[in-house]
């Protein structure tokens, strides 16, 4: 009896484990089928009468985008600022603060602006895709668009999708030169190296590549936290409160897959 | 039941019946839901389906609105077999169909206006003045006349319905489904959407599949009536059959309702008669 119950809870746990490890790559299997069909829709969809809409696009790229910029500049003045401090404390132990802008300029632009800009859009426009695609899973909404012979994925997904791809390196771009120039006042503030002096430094040091670097990272997290959203919010069950686990389920997955992914891109890159 | 003609194609046009279920075999998972369901819809008919609560009604309906994939058995919609089509010719199919959702399902994120317009928008190449003028026809057939501009949020419950209904209809469907019209609705609004059924029927011509709970409803409304009972067909025939039905189980559904009807009684003759305050076009 006793042997036959923790078997059973044995059994229980495997069971389970296998059960959640089938989920879980039917989930991975399910995000990879959105980002096929999303090319596909954008490639084929005009073939298929269903072309995808420049108009649908552009209001998610403000959503994604525009609405962003305040707290996205908030967040990279204040890493400029941040890099700027500790390197130049870190540096003073050698006395070679003078060359903290090697530090400032690699860290931004490969770094922190594409982290710091993932992260924001992650949890401003991730969970909001995952709470919209589930709360219009929930009232039938979907099931609509498919009678009205709409595709769910060409309406909801690809617009969202693109204007993620769209936005968050042209974000990133925006935080490389926000988090640099506020790193520079700081500089100019501290070491009291002139502004010019400091854009002069930075413009020599930084590469083409650099700078390819964090927008083609950039580039992946949109990907990531478009599908991440989707597949959440497309696998809501249960009324409102499904929606909100899957909201809080999408932040949290996609922010990890973020910092997962830039930590392997770092490490093949640098290779 | 027995005056159903056989199935077959006619020479005319329009397939006489314009949905032919045979042997409709269908499973959620393991479990199967509609257990070998034959039955047609005619032409400009209102067929209401009937049920107790998990007989697979808006299963079925779910089917017959092409939404679902069947495990065996055959389907017909408009005369052609679903199964045969691809994706291109299933989109065509789906603009011939309108549904009205149980809980309206519009999008919350467009205005009334905008959502009845959607399938314009998505399907026609008309200019935006002339969808408007559409939208804004349809939108008085259900008596929302004026309201495009608001949220879907702003909307009372029998509202919402209504602005379905409008959007199921924008693309003049020959087939509107409607999963539980009444369902949530207090009994004078839930008779305004009867009559809007009707009047839908009778104006626009076409042919209605709804589900209900409501005997009184689908006795208003209906030519013929289909009950289900755990995934399989119970009865089909007119409201008369039904009533003079002597199958128990039958008997049990019309007089549990019936029971519940007795506060109640004066509007249910009345409904039944056809007494009801005519619908009023704006
Ligand atoms: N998405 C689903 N996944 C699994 N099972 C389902 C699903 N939808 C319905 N079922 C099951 O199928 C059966 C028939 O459900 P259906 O919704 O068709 O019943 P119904 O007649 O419409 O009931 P109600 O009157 O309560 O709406 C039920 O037992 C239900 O549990
Ligand atoms: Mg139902």
């Amino acid at each position: 009896m006793q042997e036959a119950e923790t078997k059973n809870g044995f059994v229980n746990f495997t069971e389970k484990v296998g059960r959640l490890t089938v989920a879980g790559v039917e989930e991975i299997g399910m995000g990879a089928m959105m980002v096929v069909e999303t090319f596909y829709w954008l490639i084929f969809g005009r073939r298929e009468k269903q072309a995808v809409r420049l108009g649908a696009i552009a209001e998610q790229c403000v959503a994604v985008g525009i609405q962003a910029i305040p707290i996205i500049a908030l967040l990279a003045a204040t890493i400029g600022m941040m890099l700027a401090i500790q390197g130049i404390h870190t540096l003073r132990i050698f006395g070679a603060e003078s060359r903290v802008t090697v530090g400032i300029s690699f860290s931004v632009v490969r770094e922190f602006a594409p982290l710091i800009t993932g992260i924001v859009i992650a949890g401003r426009s991730g969970s909001a895709l995952a709470a919209r695609i589930g709360t219009m899973k929930i009232n039938q909404e979907v099931d609509a668009l498919y009678v009205m012979g709409i595709n769910p994925v060409r309406f909801l997904v690809v617009p969202a999708m693109v204007a993620m791809m769209i936005m968050l390196p042209a974000l990133t771009l925006f935080s490389d030169f926000v988090g640099l120039f506020f790193a520079g006042v700081y500089v100019n503030l501290d070491l009291g190296i002139s502004l010019a002096a400091y854009a002069d430094e930075t413009i020599e040091l930084l590469s083409v590549d650099d700078l390819m670097h964090g927008l083609g990272k950039s580039a992946i997290f949109a990907v990531l936290i478009a599908v991440i959203g989707v597949v959440n919010g497309a696998s809501v069950q249960g009324g409102a409160e499904g929606v909100g686990k899957a909201t809080t389920r999408a932040v949290v997955q996609s922010i990890s897959a973020i910092i997962v992914t830039d930590m392997l891109f770092a490490f093949v890159v640098t290779r | 039941m027995s005056e159903t003609p056989e199935p077959q194609e006619t020479e005319t046009s329009a397939p006489r019946n314009v949905i032919e279920v045979r042997d409709l075999v269908t499973h959620y998972g393991d479990r199967m839901i509609l257990k070998g369901i034959s039955m047609d819809v005619h032409a400009d008919e209102i067929m209401v389906i009937m049920g107790g609560s998990g007989s697979g009604k808006s299963t079925l309906l779910r089917h017959l609105m092409a939404l679902e994939h069947h495990t065996s058995g055959t389907m017909r919609i408009l005369g052609q077999d679903i199964d045969e089509l691809n994706n291109v010719e299933l989109v065509d199919l789906r603009q011939k169909l309108g549904v009205a959702f149980q809980g309206g399902a519009l999008f919350s994120s467009m205005t009334v206006g905008e959502n009845v317009m959607l399938p314009l928008f998505e399907h026609t190449k008309l200019d935006r003045k002339t969808m408007e003028i559409m939208t804004r026809m349809k939108l008085q057939v259900v008596e929302l006349g004026g309201f495009e501009n608001l949220m879907p949020s702003e909307l009372s419950g029998g509202m919402i319905k209504r602005a379905a209904f409008a959007r199921a209809i924008v693309m003049d469907p020959k087939i509107l489904f409607c999963d539980e019209p009444s369902a949530g609705l207090d009994p004078v609004v839930a008779s305004q959407l009867d009559d809007l059924i009707l009047l839908l029927r009778d104006a626009l011509g076409m042919t209605v599949v709804v589900v209900t709970h409501e005997l009184d409803s689908a006795f208003k409304i209906a030519d013929r009536i289909t009950v289900l009972d755990r995934g399989e067909i119970l009865f089909i025939g007119t409201p008369d059959e039904l009533r003079a039905s002597d199958n128990q189980r039958i008997q049990n559904l019309l007089n549990r309702v019936a029971e519940d009807d007795t506060m109640d009684a004066e509007t249910y003759l009345n409904r039944l008669t056809g007494d009801e305050p005519a619908y009023r076009p704006l």
